[in-house]
């Protein structure tokens, strides 16, 4: 599957199927800090990424203090 | 997985409610954990004049979409930073959301109206990105919300925001910085009520609520927002949150409820020494606000690209 990261912007091939979960954990990404679409709609943790998908791994953690 | 409600399969799990959402379900869960917040809080009235502080970013678009969507009026405001192209963008959104929903949008520039932006000004006062760039915001916040006629000025600072900030002041012990971290701060001396209506939904269900909404938004981040102290403190906690969800709503709400009413003395201490600035009229304990100080400062100093400042330019210095 294809899978688009953010901060930097990069695309990583990773083999599939593969459930969210354990793609955020191959990735050493915490769950709480990021979510993952496809197709702009969401997909929890449980769901299994097909071969052929193409994800996105959002980021959802800003920075700064007002 | 299935939603809690419905049975129908969900489009998020969320951890510390221990539920699993689908799409009408979940936005209903945001819109109860925001009227929860108001009414707990006493933030908004259906007759506030409400004025929200929007960044192009998930919070305060997800927020002003949100108030809208429960009756509320609500205008958005846009400070132009000048951060290079982060600010570009980032104005791009804002205005688009506002244009595409036909809602009033106040814009101010830094660079155009104060001669200065964030880049230069932090090269000109020395010190970190946020600290000049946070002054600014909440000086112009203020003076657009009075200016307006607004009762009320909204940001979207969520539950991650006010744990990590708790989280920063608690380490330190800073008692008076403690006692004013409350998700509602009535109108005061020259100051416009302010609330805080997100601080019981996660950032990653803000920005779950704009997905699921169709809102696009800045995902970037800030470039000048890199390695600061409190995007360290949200790592912190998420850390903790992943082995015990519900950790940060405990955190910050249980302070908010049984311990910044404790502090409450220190926070009043100020109070009673403010004075108008000379210059601009905004209270202050000088005879020039801090603002006004960080305007003559910064228009005074040449233009500094974001670059030099995020680049390696800023190390050598
Ligand atoms: S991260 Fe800091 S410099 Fe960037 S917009 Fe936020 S407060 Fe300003
Ligand atoms: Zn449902
Ligand atoms: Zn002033």
């Amino acid at each position: 599957m294809k899978v688009l990261l953010r901060n930097p912007r990069r695309e990583l091939d990773i083999p599939g199927p593969r459930r969210v979960h354990a793609l955020l954990n191959d990735l050493d990404l915490n769950r709480e800090s990021h979510l993952v679409i496809r197709n702009g709609t969401l997909v929890p943790s449980d769901e299994e990424l097909g071969a052929d998908d193409v994800v996105e791994i959002r980021p959802v953690i800003s920075g700064g203090s007002l | 997985m299935k939603c809690r409600v419905c049975r129908e399969p969900a489009i998020i799990d969320v951890p510390r409610h221990n539920a699993n959402f689908c799409a009408p379900h979940f936005l209903d869960m945001c819109r109860k954990q925001v009227l929860k917040a108001i009414d707990d809080f006493d933030m908004l009235t259906k007759d506030d004049r409400i004025l929200v502080a929007v960044s192009g970013g998930k919070d305060s678009l997800a927020i002003w979409d949100m108030l809208i969507d429960l009756g509320y009026e609500a205008d958005g405001l846009y400070i132009g930073l000048g951060i290079g192209s982060y600010s570009d963008v980032s104005g791009d959104y804002a205005r688009a959301f506002a244009a595409e929903r036909g809602l009033k949008l106040v814009e101010i520039s830094l660079r155009d109206d104060y001669g200065y932006d964030i880049p230069t000004a932090t090269r000109a006062t020395r010190r970190v990105p946020c600290s000049a760039c946070g002054m600014s915001k909440r000086h112009l916040f203020d003076k657009a919300a009075l200016d307006g006629n607004y009762t009320a000025l909204v940001t979207g600072h969520n539950l991650d925001d006010e744990a990590a900030v708790l989280y920063g002041n608690t380490l330190r012990w800073e008692l008076p910085y403690l006692a004013r971290q409350l998700p509602t701060l009535p109108a005061r001396n020259g100051f416009p009520k302010k609330v805080k209506p997100l601080v019981r939904l996660s950032e990653r269900e803000t920005a779950a609520w704009c997905v699921v909404r169709g809102i696009d938004y800045l995902v970037d981040e800030c470039p000048m927002a890199a390695g600061n102290r409190h995007l360290n403190y949200k790592d912190a906690l998420n850390k903790i949150e992943s082995q015990s969800p519900g950790t940060k709503t405990a955190f910050y709400l249980n302070f908010v409820d049984k311990v910044a009413p404790l502090l409450s003395a220190f926070a009043l201490s100020d109070d009673l020494v403010l004075a108008p600035c000379n210059s601009c009229g905004a209270p202050t304990t000088g005879e020039v606000c801090a603002f006004c100080h960080l305007v003559k400062t910064a228009s005074a100093h040449e233009p500094v690209p974001v670059e030099l400042i995020t680049g390696r330019g800023a190390r050598r210095r």
